[in-house]
């Protein structure tokens, strides 16, 4: 059984789908955070399954790369908002965070 | 075969991985499962011959911003935060939601023809996606030079200007981001504790 694209974007499926229903789930801030880290992930592999199976040339790699580095910048600044939620709230339950709510 | 062995390993593991990220409740064991699964990943990544991505997934990922993810772990999990429970009718619409927008996905996947797509090709034919040694070719198409396939195709590959200047954005945003940060994450001396406390 010869491995093909179908195989990768399943892959890629699997991990969005995993990250999409972790960021609606979880009441847990960092859950969400790794829930999106792994939405991120899943599109990744979609760009550098498809720069390998088809010759659309090196594109998906560099696309992917700049997802990685825009991953990094997003996961620290969301990072740094969780922990003064934290220092605020005395909490991390996304729950709590409903003092805009009217 | 190798290459399909290794395939199904990291396949499991990467799948495995974001399966336990929604499954595992407790959010230590999540971010465990969150390193298998992206560390999987960039061995998917050595496998399609992207040495350079993966290289970059291993070092940026798994090694700045899974350790960043974890420091966030570390510095929130305490006493009744380690775990918080969803109710089960949750729990329930959650799987039936993921699994409904999986199947919508993977129909989508199986569906398509995708050796109709006209730029389909089975095996890579350039040397430098089959040996996998991509650094240098990515650091041509940055620049606007076509290092791979199009390369006798092209006569106007002056004009092009690459990924030279969507490269300058995120460097620039990458920094303005982690100044921005390190502002917002600098522990604050604030003399109104309790008054926050109060009304938290």
């Amino acid at each position: 059984m010869e491995v093909t694209l179908n195989h990768y974007l399943l892959i890629g499926a699997v991990m969005f789908v995993s990250g999409v229903v972790c960021m609606a789930t979880k009441r847990n801030g960092i859950a969400v955070l790794m829930g999106v880290e792994l939405v991120l992930n899943g599109a990744n592999v979609n760009f550098v399954a498809f720069a390998r199976y088809t010759n659309l040339g090196l594109d998906g790699q560099i696309v992917s790369l700049f997802v990685i580095v825009l991953a990094a910048a997003e996961a620290a600044v969301a990072l740094a908002i969780a922990l003064n939620f934290y220092n605020n709230h005395q909490t991390i339950d996304i729950d709590q965070g409903d003092r805009l709510h009217g | 075969m190798t290459e399909q062995t290794l395939f199904f390993i990291f396949a499991i593991l990467a799948g495995g991985g974001a399966l336990g990220v929604v499954i595992l409740q407790d959010i230590v064991r999540m971010a465990f499962s969150l390193i298998i699964s992206l560390g999987s990943t960039a061995g998917l990544f050595f496998l399609l011959g992207a040495d350079f991505v993966a290289a970059t997934q291993l070092l940026v990922y798994v090694g700045g911003t899974l350790v960043l993810l974890i420091f966030g772990v570390m510095l929130t999990a305490s006493g009744p935060f380690r775990r918080i429970k969803m109710s089960s009718g949750e729990t329930l619409l959650g799987a039936a939601v993921g699994l409904l927008f999986f199947s919508v996905i993977a129909f989508t996947v199986i569906g398509v023809n995708w050796q109709a797509v006209p730029s389909h090709r089975e095996v890579a034919t350039t040397p430098s996606d089959q040996s996998g040694n991509t650094s240098r070719a990515i650091g041509m198409r940055l620049v606007g030079i076509p290092a791979d396939t199009e390369i006798g195709l092209r006569s106007d590959s002056g004009s092009r200007t690459g990924y030279l200047l969507p490269f300058e954005i995120v460097s620039v945003h990458l920094l303005v981001v982690l100044v921005g940060a390190a502002y917002l994450a600098r522990a604050k001396r604030r003399e109104s504790t309790d008054a926050t406390q109060g009304d938290a």
